[in-house]
């Protein structure tokens, strides 16, 4: 259980994907002008990344990997080559299934999610995810505790870029700074910031 | 747009158009490989071939394709040439790939590369095609090898890995920046270019989204 714990932490905070990796950073900084709508997508990565990070560790381990297809009597078989596009595979096709479960069962959270979903399979952090995971050989419950960690903090980290950019536009800010350069030193110093927990682990 | 001549659509992304500093594009990738001038470079290499070629696939196959099932088809023409590219850089050139990590992969989910399938490709002919993602993936470099050259030039002392100010743990002069090997310079390196690159062509400043009213009340002493 402590390792559990050791992880999500690690994963929220020390590695927050969006503010040490950099990922998604092409809809982080796109969708974080109003807060409302970087809940939702926040909400919906933590949704998405919780789903896929899981799936594509089964498929990894019981399809792709060097000698995973043994029982299938190919024992020499190595798959991993073909990773990329079945991780992205997968992320497109859950997307899709999740935007008509959805649909059909909690229309309310599908409205409050809207356009947010589809624009998630080209988000950076869903697959950059998958390939950490397969980078750092997780197990299938490190991977579920992985996926969820770290789409909660890249939407910990939007919703407060979102937060600080409605203050923000009220500022005057120099011409050639105004909105993306702004945007981008702002998003250096929360960086700045996450990085004091670096070190911590349990 | 379609009867732009070829040097425009080669060279407008470079500085006019680019695609990081205007059309938030790419930005994930751009920030974690420069660190170091090589890996950049060979970063910003696979992402040249692969926004090239994958321009010019879907610009081929772009009549063919069924208008509800593009972004299927253009994700498996980008992911296959990304496999290609990875499958290469593994095999000449490991330490760099290694470094990279998992950076080659997320070329895949690299905005640009999706950006310009589905808004250039799919409305051009091959060859210009082809030359739009050549100038885009030059764009997106420009920008990432500034950012990797003061990286590692303040961080380090030295470019492509040859010490050109000799640090202090080696007996040299040199007090490194270790700052500006971590995360949030990237950021600000970026954000200051932004910033002289707008000042240089105004035309890219954006409309603010509030304007301060005059102060016309007189203050009370």
């Amino acid at each position: 259980m402590e390792h559990y714990i050791s992880l999500i932490l690690k994963a929220v905070f020390v590695e927050n994907m969006a503010l040490a990796f950099f990922l998604g950073m092409c809809t982080f900084l796109a969708i974080s002008k109003k807060i409302e709508a970087a809940v939702g997508l926040g909400i919906a990565v933590v949704v998405v990344l919780t789903v896929t990070v899981p799936v594509n560790n089964l498929l990894y381990n019981s399809i792709l990997r060097e000698g995973a297809l043994d029982w299938a009597g190919l024992p020499n078989v190595d798959l991993s080559f073909l990773g990329l596009l079945t991780y992205i595979g997968v992320i497109a096709a859950i997307v899709q299934i999740m935007e008509m479960v959805l649909d059909k069962y909690i229309p309310a959270l599908y409205a409050a999610l809207g356009v947010f979903l589809p624009l998630i399979t080209v988000n950076c952090a869903i697959l950059g995810a998958s390939l950490f995971m397969v980078e750092r050989d997780y197990t299938f419950g490190e991977s579920v505790v992985y996926g969820f960690g770290a789409g909660l903090g890249w939407a910990l980290a939007i919703v407060a870029l979102a937060g600080i950019r409605e203050k923000l536009k009220y500022s005057d800010v120099p011409d050639g700074l105004r909105g993306l350069g702004i945007t981008f030193i702002t998003v250096g110093l929360m960086s700045l910031g996450f990085m004091s927990f670096s070190g911590i682990s349990l | 747009m379609a009867d732009a001549s070829a040097k425009q659509v080669l060279f407008e992304p470079i500085f006019s158009n680019n695609p990081i500093a205007l059309q938030i594009l790419g930005i994930c990738s751009a920030l974690a490989v420069t660190t170091s001038m090589n890996v950049t470079l060979v970063m910003c290499m696979a992402v040249i071939a692969v926004t090239a070629f994958s321009n010019l696939a879907v610009s081929l196959v772009r009549a063919q394709i069924p208008g509800s099932i593009r972004i299927i088809v253009q994700m498996t023409i980008i992911a296959s040439l990304v496999i290609v590219v990875d499958q290469i850089l593994k095999a000449y050139a490991y330490e760099i790939s290694k470094q990279l990590s998992v950076f080659v992969g997320l070329i895949i989910t690299n905005c640009i590369v999706m950006g310009r399938a589905e808004g250039f490709a799919m409305k051009n002919g091959p060859w210009l095609s082809f030359l739009d993602g050549v100038g885009n993936g030059l764009g997106y470099s420009v920008l990432l090898i500034f950012v990797a050259f003061f990286r590692e030039l303040l961080g380090a002392g030295s470019l492509f890995g040859i010490s050109l100010m000799p640090v202090v743990n080696e007996g040299g002069w040199y007090v490194p920046n270790g700052l500006l090997l971590l995360p949030p310079s990237a950021f600000f390196i970026i954000g200051l270019a932004i910033w002289g690159l707008r000042t240089w062509k105004p035309e890219q400043v954006e409309e603010p989204d509030y304007k301060m009213s005059r102060h016309t009340a007189k203050e009370a002493f």
